[in-house]
């Protein structure tokens, strides 16, 4: 928290005729959200430790649609998508990084279509590839031993079959990763997907969110590590619901990274 | 007169195939009844699909017991078919074991389809504990009450008698060439029939002579019963499972369907020098509706899967909305996909070719919005099922309908969308106040 964050924008660096390196996609929950804005500054601190050359488009980015189009409101998505695409094809934008699965998902796999191709990261794998590349240097010895346990979220396991980036980093962090009852291909959806994170659920014997905090309970790991703003949510809300919230703490893969190296 | 068993096998046999093909005629038919949809893409790579999941039941070992014991059955079930190619060139040509001259080769032969048999009857009977006795929760769900679970445990029955006939078979045949009687011609090893042939000892050989065609009678009879069984059951998925790996989707799971229908409307909205009034192209023009709420919505993929699905719960029982007790099963969507479809195949049958009206439709007869909403799309029960079926996209498609025909979606939901069209985010908050996360750190 030393150094304040200089937060470039696309419009900036257009004015200056630059291009950045990448762009970072923040998402609405990574805007809005009180909890994933931690995620974000986290993230930007590790971008901005590693000299990563990176610009946001602040007030021109809009929500990419994932949750309109997965209510069912393919008009209302493709909507979103086209003004998105043409905002990010004026500024010729190429590679994308976003801490959102879902903004990711939707970007890399439903812009194309739509005329927006790019090159998507979620930030696991675009933080495993500074480390990989020497650009981010891990020490780790913040969270040596301690038990941590991983939570994968839909849109990036299942959906986009991303399961080791995230485990690498949290194996980075000399942690012991414990895996739940579900992990991986297998692994139990927090409640969140589908637009359920803007609805009441279903009727029914408990909360999807109880379910998977109680199977993340069952690992005796102090930390849960997410790696999505929603997971974030459903599994902070369980934590709580458990009245666990003083033994366990729910963080995303880059708050964990930006923590170990003091950022 | 000495003709009478060979003319009478091959009209049985004719009979039973002929019924069987007007039956896949009905099934293709019906599946026909589907949007178009283009999957002629990437051709080796469905191949591989059809090779690695149908063929090679890669998905079915994730459950490594019920895994096991499917791959027994099948293996059972597609090497013995090999002893059924025999038995139809006996019976139409009036001889015994045609292929006895091959001689070590063919003893090989009994020997393994024998030690097959045993092990599916050995896997049928887990089988039938699981779903009878072990009663395990996904065989139990409320989609399988009646009909489905009596017809789970009728496959299970008729192949155990197809087994116990077949080993019948071979029990009195061995007894008879023990006993050198003519036309039973020494052939074949007889590894788990010989302590059934213990138990005919003593029968005189007309006894055993009537044992042995009858039971021979019995399976071939049994085996052609199986066949035209199938249409009227989930056990479709034995011919299925193969064009369903091989036609489902190769996106990543997470990528849904853009609809085109929704690009041409909006790319007019939003193109400044679209001109509103031209007449569409041909072919063109907006769908009849948007989204599904008939099977006649769907593509003809979804209701392949329809037919393909063999109500094995593998879906339902990794469904997040599912184990926590809400109304949704994935298992349940496609089997109201596929009833909704035959009824809707017989209503043509009865209006000699034409659907009349019936008044109903998948949705809410069948399906309930309840179900659709409950989902949180997270994959899990495409990625659980063992032959590839998509559940998932048919519910989406039938939000699509509820939202974009009916404007039916949860309250919530509207208010997230107000939201979204309003301020570009799902809350009510700014978009001028994007990067305000920037300035209050």
């Amino acid at each position: 928290m030393a150094e304040a964050l200089k937060i470039p924008t696309m419009a900036e660096y257009a004015a200056e005729g630059k291009q950045p390196e990448v762009l970072f996609w923040v998402g609405c929950a990574g805007s809005f959200d009180d909890r994933a804005k931690k995620i974000t500054k986290a993230f930007v601190r590790i971008l901005t430790r590693a000299g990563v050359d990176f610009a946001v488009l602040g007030t021109e980015e809009s929500c990419t649609g994932d949750p309109a189009k997965r209510a069912g409101n393919e008009f209302l998505f493709q909507m979103q998508a086209v003004t998105n695409i043409e905002v990010l094809n004026g500024y010729g934008i190429t590679r994308i990084v976003t801490a959102c699965p879902h903004c990711f998902n939707t970007l890399k796999n439903e812009y194309p279509g739509l005329g927006g191709t790019y090159q998507v990261m979620h930030h696991t794998k675009f933080i495993n590839e500074l480390l990989k590349e020497g650009r981010l240097r891990l020490e780790g010895g913040k969270f040596k031993g301690k038990r941590i346990t991983y939570h994968d979220p839909c849109y990036l396991g299942r959906a986009n079959n991303i399961y080791e980036a995230p485990r690498e980093l949290i194996e980075k962090l000399d942690a012991e990763l414990r895996e739940m009852k579900n992990c991986k291909q297998r692994g139990l959806c927090c409640g969140a997907g589908g637009a359920q994170m803007f609805k009441e659920p279903e009727k029914g014997e408990k909360d999807v969110n109880m379910a998977r905090t109680e199977q993340a309970l069952e690992t005796e790991a102090g930390i849960i590590a997410a790696a999505c703003p929603f997971c974030n949510t459903m599994l902070t809300d369980g934590v709580k619901g458990k009245e666990k919230e003083g033994q366990v703490a729910v963080m995303d893969i880059a708050e964990l990274i930006a923590q170990a190296e003091d950022l | 007169m000495q003709y009478l068993p060979n003319l009478l096998f091959a009209l049985i046999l004719l009979s039973g195939i002929w019924f069987f093909v007007r039956n896949v005629g009905k099934l293709r038919r019906n599946i026909g009844l589907g949007k178009d949809r283009d999957v002629s893409d990437n051709r080796p790579r469905r191949w591989k699909n059809m090779a690695r999941i149908a063929l090679g039941q890669s998905k079915m070992v994730v459950r490594p017991v019920a895994g096991a014991m499917h791959i027994i059955v099948y293996l059972g079930f597609i090497i013995i078919n090999v002893e059924v190619l025999e038995i139809i060139i006996d019976g139409l040509l009036g001889t015994h074991r045609v292929f006895a001259p091959l001689g070590p080769l063919y003893d090989f032969l009994i020997a393994a389809f024998e030690i097959l048999a045993f092990l599916v009857i050995v896997a049928v009977v887990v089988f039938w504990l699981r779903r009878n006795a072990l009663r395990l929760a996904r065989f139990v769900k409320p989609e399988m009450k009646g009909w489905p679970s009596r017809d789970g445990n009728m496959i299970l029955y008729i192949e155990l008698v197809l087994m116990f006939l077949f080993l019948s078979m071979n029990a009195a045949d061995f007894r008879l060439q023990q006993l050198e009687v003519a036309h039973y011609t020494k052939a074949g090893t007889f590894p788990v029939s010989q302590f059934l042939a213990g138990l005919m000892e003593g029968l005189p050989v007309a006894s055993l002579i009537l044992v042995e065609r009858t039971a021979w009678w019995l399976h071939i009879l049994g085996i052609l019963f199986f066949l035209n069984y199938l249409y009227y059951s989930k056990h479709l998925h034995i011919l299925l499972a193969f064009p369903n790996t091989f036609f489902a989707s190769l996106n990543p799971p997470g990528q849904f369907r853009n609809l085109e229908a929704v690009t041409r409307e909006v790319r007019l909205m939003t193109d400044p020098s679209a001109d509103p009034y031209a007449a569409p192209e041909e072919g063109t023009g907006p769908p009849e509706k948007f989204g599904a709420s008939d099977v006649t919505d769907l593509s003809w993929v979804q209701l392949l899967a329809a037919y393909t699905c063999t109500e094995c719960g593998r879906c339902t029982s990794e469904c997040p909305a599912n184990q926590t007790g809400k109304k949704l099963s994935p298992r349940k969507i496609m089997m109201d996909t596929r009833d909704r479809l035959e009824e809707v195949g017989k209503n043509i049958d009865a209006n000699k070719g034409t659907f009349v009206e019936d008044g109903k439709q998948l949705l809410n007869d069948y399906i309930s919005p309840e179900e659709l909403w409950a989902c949180t799309s997270c994959n899990a029960c495409v990625q659980a099922c063992p032959v590839s079926i998509d559940p998932l996209s048919i519910i989406m498609d039938m939000r699509q309908y509820l939202v974009m025909e009916q404007s039916a979606a949860p309250a919530e939901l509207n208010a997230m969308m107000g939201n979204i069209e309003n301020n570009g985010a799902p809350w009510p908050f700014n978009q001028m106040d994007r990067l305000n996360w920037a300035k209050d750190s």
